[in-house]
């Protein structure tokens, strides 16, 4: 963790001053005009993204991502400390502060690990890039089940490997202050570690997400409906408080899923046993 | 009058590309005339004349590569371009004949590739990329944003001082430096040449001579020991 945390001081000058974002709100699917007209985010924030499946969710990511600056189908403007983005953010990948971990799981790329990392470490600007690789796979590995290698084709890399492999070069190698994840809950990859992992770093986080764990541990969630930013849910205490047993249940029900997969069998008394632990029968 | 000539890969998203910009350049009031040139099948023309009542004309190119034929005809589309009063033509083209490039000296030249061809694309096409002002990737949507930035760094391998424009074209996502560039383009003066190097002849290949060997064809030939010579007069 702690040379992960090093990599932080080469944040490029021109994008270590992030401060916020705001989104200007532009019109729903039917081209109503959005109820939030604006929402602040600021450095450090987690926010969180729901709604039903088909509800704009990426598309207000995509958004963010590509700087919207009311031409894209929403309408919707993007600004950066409170200004429009200056032109080069997406010309020069290396001056870009936004990193955008879709839900693709698959690469199209033909290249091997090391290339397509190599490639995309110069690009962003990294001063030691093989370190930054050796620290992404490892990041990488930390989150799916089979070891990613150097020398495969990216095209050969499983969903979860593809996944953790795009989350970890995110945050190792484009060592965004911004970073986008969509839906990561369904990515195949182990989540809590993720969330462990990444709560190591001072960025804005937003997450699109279904995932009540990852929805409570944000500071406050856009929910969304018909295309549209419809409200805003500030996390208060009772909620926080309701988190603290939803981890214990997630944790139950990954404990269970884990006993599945390593071929073991789940009688009553196992489940009493663990119920009983969480203090949730006597 | 302007010229942009718009060449890429079958299937890469250069009438979608061509739509938006139209779309845009209309919605600001430029008259536009549109010119396909395809092999042997092209709708093109009706597509562009239904959507946007313009002027439109197609050729096929037949035995000649479309390069090849772009180089013939483009002097007569001109031509017709400035009888329908068009501020702009917009000319779509395949790009088949990867040691040509159908780009006009001076004038606007953009090609259109898919961001998801794979890695070694731009090294394949040649000219049609290093030769081209305005390189527009398509269907960002459909790949991740490291493989999106690491495609771009190909490019730029391939085309150091060719502009690169990244879009959804679905949407018209991202085509406005593209539309800029096409309103600001230099106007057509003739005489009009082709940018870099000519197409090598037309070729006794490319019209249709299809017999192996080199000992078959006259003009620039070449062997499989040696580099092209010239056979004939
Ligand atoms: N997802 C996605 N699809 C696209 C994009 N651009 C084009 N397409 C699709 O790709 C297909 C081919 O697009 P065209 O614009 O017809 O491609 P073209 O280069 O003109 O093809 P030819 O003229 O036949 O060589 C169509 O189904 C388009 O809808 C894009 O940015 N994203
Ligand atoms: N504000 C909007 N205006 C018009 N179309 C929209 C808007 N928001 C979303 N859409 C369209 O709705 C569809 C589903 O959106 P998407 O962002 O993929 O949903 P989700 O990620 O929530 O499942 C997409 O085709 C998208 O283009
Ligand atoms: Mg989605
Ligand atoms: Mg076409
Ligand atoms: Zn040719
Ligand atoms: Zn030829």
């Amino acid at each position: 963790m702690s040379s992960l945390d090093a990599l932080d001081s080469r944040i490029p000058p021109s994008t270590r001053r992030i401060q916020t974002i705001t989104i200007l709100g532009g019109c729903g699917k039917n081209g109503v005009p959005e109820q939030l007209r604006r929402v602040d985010l600021k450095m450090g924030d987690i926010v969180s993204v729901v709604g039903p499946t088909g509800c704009g969710k990426t598309t207000l990511i995509n958004d963010i991502e590509l700087y919207a600056n009311g031409t894209t189908p929403t309408g919707r403007t993007v600004l950066i400390n409170g200004e429009p983005h200056p032109e080069d953010y997406l010309a020069d990948p290396s001056s870009n502060p936004i990193a955008l971990i879709s839900q693709h799981t698959n690469f199209l790329s033909d290249l091997p690990v090391h290339v397509f990392l190599e490639t995309h470490a110069r690009i962003r600007g990294v001063a030691s890039p093989a370190r930054a690789i050796e620290e992404t796979v490892s990041f990488a590995n930390q989150l799916t089940g089979e070891p990613i290698i150097l020398e495969n084709a990216m095209t050969e890399l499983s969903g979860g490997q593809t996944r953790s492999l795009l989350i970890a070069d995110a945050i190792v190698i484009g060592n965004s202050p911004i970073i986008l994840l969509d839906e990561i809950e369904n990515a195949g990859i182990h989540r809590t570690r993720a969330l462990e992992l990444l709560k190591g770093y001072e960025k804005i986080f937003i997450f699109v997400t279904h995932d009540p764990r990852i929805a409570l541990l944000s500071d406050f969630r856009i929910v969304m409906r018909d295309g549209a930013m419809q409200k805003l849910i500030v996390t208060k205490e009772e909620e926080k408080g309701v988190a603290q047993e939803i981890r214990k249940l997630d944790d139950l029900l990954l404990g269970l899923r884990q006993r599945i997969r390593s071929g073991d069998e789940l009688d009553s008394s196992y489940l009493n046993e663990k119920l009983h632990e969480l203090g949730y029968v006597a | 009058m302007k010229l942009a000539v718009c060449a890429g890969p079958p299937t890469c998203g250069k009438t979608t590309v061509l739509r938006q910009v139209t779309k845009r350049l209309l919605a600001k009031q430029k008259r536009l005339a549109f010119l396909k040139i395809d092999v042997q099948y092209a709708d093109e023309d009706e597509i562009f004349q239904k959507e946007f009542s313009i002027p439109t004309r197609k050729v096929y190119s037949g035995e000649l590569c479309p390069d090849h034929c772009n180089v013939m005809v483009l002097g007569d589309a001109l031509r017709w371009a400035e009888q329908t009063a068009a501020d702009i033509l917009l000319v779509e083209t395949a790009g088949l004949c990867l040691r040509c490039s159908p780009y006009v000296e001076g004038l606007l030249g953009v090609v259109v590739l898919e961001a998801t061809s794979g890695m070694n694309l731009p090294r394949k096409i040649g000219p049609m990329l290093s030769l081209a002002d305005v390189a527009v990737v398509t269907k960002i949507d459909l790949v991740s944003q490291a493989e999106r930035e690491v495609f771009r760094a190909r490019i730029q391998e391939a085309a150091p001082g060719t502009a690169i424009v990244e879009s959804n074209a679905l949407y018209g996502i991202g085509v406005d430096p593209l539309v800029r560039r096409v309103e600001q383009a230099a106007e057509v003066i003739p005489p009009l040449f082709l940018r870099g190097n000519p197409p090598i002849g037309t070729c006794t290949i490319c019209v249709g001579k299809k017999e192996i060997g080199w000992q078959s064809h006259f003009g620039v030939v070449r062997a499989l020991e040696n580099q092209n010579f010239y056979r004939g007069e």
